[in-house]
C-alpha cells in the first residue's frame, strides 16, 4: 500500500519542482483538486446537509397539509408529542430488536461464508456468483417471495412449517420473519466486508500457528479475529446503521400490521399517510441524532479502528 | 477426498440457501390462476400468462421504462462524478481532501428515512416532486460515496507512471491517457458503475416517497399497487413476473461480473 504510495507521489513532485514557483504549481494542484471534488461535495451538501437542516426548522412547527393555515411556530411542542407516544417507542423497540438480533445472527453467518468464500477446495466461482444474488436483488423483491412463501395456502414454507396458523398475521413469526428475510439479504455483503478482512491474514502466520500446535479453533479466534478486527467493526457498523434503517421488508411483509412498524415505517406513514410535515420532520430528526449516537459510540468504543481513521491510518 | 466432499456440502448449502427464495418467485410467476394456491415449489402446469398480462398493462411497462431511464441517468452522473473526485482525492494534494472523504462516509451511513419528509416539501415547492429528476437527485447523491470509495481503491493501484512513460515514447498527453490511462481505469469505473446501478434499481423508499403516479413511479413501488388484470384478480402471478422480470439484469451482473462486484465491494471495504 506504501510502496504505491511512494508511486504516486513522486509524479507530483517532480512536476512541482519543475516549475520555477512551487507555490505555482501547489496553488494549481489545489485549484484542479478542488475543481474535480466540488460538483460531487455540492449535490451531497445540497441534498443531505440542507434537507435535514430544513426538517429541524420544519420540526419546531405545526404543520399538517391537511390544514396549511393552521401552520406556526410551536417550539419543542412536536418532540414531547412524538417522544411521550407508544407507537414511537413501540416502533423504537421492534427497530432496535430487528437490528441487534439480524446484525448479530449475520456476524456469524457472514463469517462463515466468508471462510467458505475464502477456503473452500471446489466451487469458489460457484458460492461467491450464488452469495451475490441475495447482495444484488431488489430488496422488496426479496420481500414478495418470502411474504408468498409464508402466506397460508400459496407458501410452501406456510404449508410445512405451520400448518394450521398464518405466520405473518401474529406479531412475533412477523418479525422472526423479518428478521429472517433481513438476515438472507445481507449476509453476503456483510461476509464480503469479512472477506476483505480474511485476504489480509497472512498464510504464515496461520501455518506457524499450527506448527505450533494451535488447533483450528485457536487459529480463528488468536491469528484470524485479531487480524480481522478493523474489518469485522467497518462490518458491524455498516451493517447497524444500515439494518437500523430497516423499511422494505416491513413494508411489504407486514406493512406494519400487529405492532411490527420501524422507525422509518411510522415516519414514512406519518407523511404519506398523515401528511403531516411537523410530526413527520421531528421522526426524521430522532432518527438522524439515534444514528449519530450510533457511529459516536462506535467510533468511541472501538477507537482507532473506526472507518474515518482506519482511513488515515493507511495514508 | 474427505476434505472435498465436506467443503462441496458446505458449498451446497450457501447455494441452495442463497437461491431458495429467487427460485420459488419464479416459479410462482409461472404457475396458472389455478395452480398459484396450491403451496407446491415446483409449478404443476406451466404457463407464460403472467409476463403476457404485465407487458399488456400500461402500469409495468411505463415502470420498467422509469426505473431503467432513472438508474441509467443516476448511473452515469454519479459515475462521472464520482470519477472526478476519487481522481482528485487518490493523486492530487489539496486542503479539504480528508474532509470530503469524511462526508462522503457520513453520507454512506446517513438515514435515508430522515431525508425523505423534507425532500417532500423541497421538491414539491421546486415542482420536481414525482418527476424522473425528484429521484435522480437523491440517488445520485446516495450513490456518490460508494462510487468515491471504490473508485479511488481503483484508481490508487493504477501505475500512473506509465503515462509518462508513454509521453517519453512520444505519445501525446491525449494519446497517452487514451491508450495507456483509459484501459487501466476502465474495469474500475465500470465495476462501479455497476454497484451503482444496483443500487439505484434496488431503492424502494424514496420511490414511493416521492412519486405518486405512473408518471415517474419505478418498478419496486410500483409492484406494491400492482392488482391482476382486472381489480379484483389476485395479482400474486402478476407480481411474481414483474419480481423476476427486474432480478433478471441483476443475475446477469452477477452471473457476468462475478469477480469484477467482488473485487470492487472488498476494495471498498478494505478502504473504509
Amino acid at each position: 500500500m506504501t510502496a504505491q504510495q511512494e508511486k504516486v507521489a513522486i509524479p507530483a513532485q517532480r512536476a512541482t519542482h519543475r516549475k520555477p514557483a512551487i507555490s505555482e504549481g501547489k496553488r494549481q494542484e489545489r485549484r484542479l483538486g478542488w475543481l474535480l471534488c466540488a460538483p460531487a461535495a455540492i449535490v451531497m451538501v445540497a441534498v443531505t446537509a440542507y434537507p435535514i437542516l430544513y426538517s429541524v426548522w420544519l420540526s419546531l412547527q405545526r404543520y399538517d397539509l391537511k390544514f396549511p393555515e393552521n401552520r406556526e411556530f410551536i417550539g419543542l411542542a412536536n418532540y414531547a408529542t412524538v417522544l411521550s407516544n407508544n407507537y414511537w417507542w413501540t416502533a423504537f423497540g421492534v427497530t432496535v430488536l430487528i437490528t441487534v438480533v439480524s446484525v448479530a445472527v449475520e456476524l456469524v453467518l457472514g463469517m462463515g461464508l466468508a471462510l467458505i468464500m475464502h477456503r473452500t477446495i471446489i466451487g469458489r466461482g460457484l458460492v461467491r456468483t450464488s452469495a451475490l444474488i441475495p447482495y444484488g436483488i431488489v430488496t422488496v423483491v426479496a420481500a414478495f417471495s418470502w411474504r408468498y412463501a409464508w402466506t397460508p395456502g400459496t407458501g410452501y414454507l406456510a404449508n410445512l412449517v405451520a400448518p394450521n396458523g398464518a405466520p405473518l398475521t401474529e406479531r412475533g413469526a412477523s418479525l422472526a420473519i423479518i428478521i429472517l428475510a433481513e438476515i438472507w439479504k445481507t449476509t453476503p455483503f456483510m461476509a464480503l466486508l469479512l472477506l476483505a478482512g480474511l485476504a489480509l491474514v497472512p498464510d504464515d502466520l496461520l501455518k506457524a500457528a499450527a506448527m505450533d500446535g494451535a488447533g483450528w479453533w485457536q487459529r480463528f479466534t488468536k491469528v484470524m479475529l485479531p487480524v480481522m478486527k478493523p474489518a469485522i467493526l467497518v462490518a458491524l457498523l455498516f451493517r447497524t446503521l444500515d439494518a437500523f434503517r430497516v423499511f422494505d421488508n416491513i413494508y411489504v411483509l407486514t406493512n406494519g400490521a400487529n405492532e411490527t412498524s420501524s422507525v422509518s415505517m411510522i415516519a414514512y406513514n406519518n407523511l404519506i399517510k398523515g401528511l403531516n410535515l411537523g410530526i413527520g420532520s421531528t421522526m426524521s430528526v430522532l432518527i438522524f441524532i439515534t444514528v449519530a449516537i450510533i457511529a459516536f459510540v462506535f467510533v468511541k468504543l472501538f477507537g482507532t479502528a473506526a472507518p474515518g481513521s482506519s482511513e488515515e491510518g493507511r495514508r | 477426498m474427505t476434505a472435498k466432499l465436506r467443503w462441496g456440502v458446505l458449498d451446497a448449502i450457501v447455494v441452495i440457501f442463497a437461491l431458495i427464495p429467487v427460485l420459488w418467485i419464479a416459479s410462482l410467476s409461472f404457475k396458472t390462476t389455478a395452480t398459484l394456491t396450491d403451496g407446491n415449489f415446483v409449478p404443476r402446469e406451466w404457463t407464460w400468462e403472467n409476463y403476457k398480462t404485465i407487458f399488456q398493462t400500461d402500469q409495468f411497462v411505463r415502470a420498467l421504462i422509469n426505473s431503467i431511464g432513472i438508474a441509467l441517468i443516476s448511473t452515469l452522473i454519479a459515475v462521472v462524478l464520482g470519477t472526478m473526485a476519487a481522481y482528485a482525492i487518490s493523486r492530487l494534494d489539496f486542503p479539504g481532501k480528508q474532509v470530503l472523504v469524511g462526508v462522503s462516509l457520513l453520507i454512506a451511513m446517513f438515514p435515508q428515512v430522515s431525508l425523505v419528509t423534507p425532500l417532500f416539501n423541497i421538491e414539491r415547492n421546486l415542482g420536481i416532486f414525482d418527476t424522473w429528476a425528484g429521484l435522480i437527485l437523491p440517488y445520485i447523491t446516495f450513490a456518490l460515496p460508494l462510487a468515491i470509495y471504490t473508485l479511488s481503491a481503483f484508481f490508487k493501484q493504477i501505475p500512473w507512471d506509465l503515462e509518462k512513460a508513454a509521453k517519453m515514447d512520444g505519445a501525446t498527453q491525449g494519446e497517452a491517457f487514451r491508450k495507456v490511462i483509459a484501459p487501466l481505469a476502465a474495469p474500475g469505473v465500470f465495476t462501479t458503475a455497476i454497484l451503482v446501478f444496483i443500487f439505484c434499481w434496488n431503492d424502494f423508499l424514496f420511490a414511493i416517497s416521492l412519486t405518486s403516479t405512473e408518471r415517474s413511479r419505478t418498478v419496486p413501488a410500483a409492484l406494491s399497487f400492482f392488482t391482476g388484470a382486472s381489480q379484483f384478480e389476485d395479482p400474486t402471478g402478476a407480481i411474481s413476473a414483474a419480481a423476476v422480470v427486474i432480478t433478471i439484469p441483476i443475475i446477469l451482473f452477477v452471473l457476468f461480473f462475478q469477480r469484477r462486484i467482488v473485487a470492487g465491494l472488498t476494495s471498498g471495504a478494505v478502504k473504509g
